[in-house]
């Protein structure tokens, strides 16, 4: 009984980081701007990789399984907002400009 | 369901890989090399998973320390296209700009 609660638990939070992978592939391709992208590629790093390894946890029971899944996403928590703003500080610095408003959207224009 | 998640993740890395050679700027290209990383990640856990091998984990958790390293790396490459800067001279180098 507790097998078939666990196994299902495991296969929603598996399908649903799944599902969160999918769209921000499919945000990372279709977004028009870099910083839009970048709000496309947040959703695959933060939810649907800790859905993922959440389930991947539940499939594996208490064992050093688990502390590796742990640790992975742990790291992956704390690394991937860290670097995803070290590429958006990168390209502010840089001088890539955020597409914004129809004011804009001449000056924009010649950026790209 | 490892089976749909895998080709999930292998849908979305083609997908990730289409813009890291079509994006215009360099920035697009580290976003998504990176975001490609995190999947390749979670591609090998579930492979271990799916063959019955959880020690593919160790290997991933070494894949995420790479992969963000190598991000930053190449960050502070183009920045500065030095990477033997260190912190003081990174700092006069930001007086001056």
């Amino acid at each position: 009984m507790i097998d078939v609660i666990i196994n299902s638990a495991s296969a929603t939070l598996i399908g649903a980081g799944s599902i969160f992978i999918l769209i921000g592939a499919l945000g990372l391709v279709r977004l028009p701007d870099f910083y839009t992208r970048m709000h496309a590629a947040g959703v695959t790093d933060t939810l649907g990789a800790e859905l993922l390894l959440l389930g991947m946890m539940l499939q594996a029971g208490l064992s050093l399984v688990t502390l590796k899944l742990i640790l992975i996403s742990l790291f992956i928590f704390f690394t991937s907002p860290t670097s995803t703003h070290a590429v958006a500080n990168a390209a502010r610095v840089m001088g890539l400009r955020p597409l914004s408003g129809s004011k804009n959207i001449l000056t924009s224009k010649e950026n790209t | 369901m490892l089976i749909a998640a895998t080709t999930a993740l292998l849908i979305a890395m083609v997908l990730t890989l289409f813009r890291a050679i079509a994006g215009p700027s360099l920035f697009d290209r580290v976003l998504s090399a990176n975001s490609f990383g995190t999947k390749i990640v979670l591609l090998i856990g579930l492979l271990g998973f799916l063959t019955g091998r959880p020690d593919f984990l160790d290997i991933a958790l070494l894949y995420a320390l790479v992969n963000f390293v190598g991000t930053i790396a190449i960050l502070k490459f183009f920045r500065y296209r030095n990477l033997g800067l260190s912190s003081d001279e990174i700092a006069s180098r930001e007086d001056t700009q």
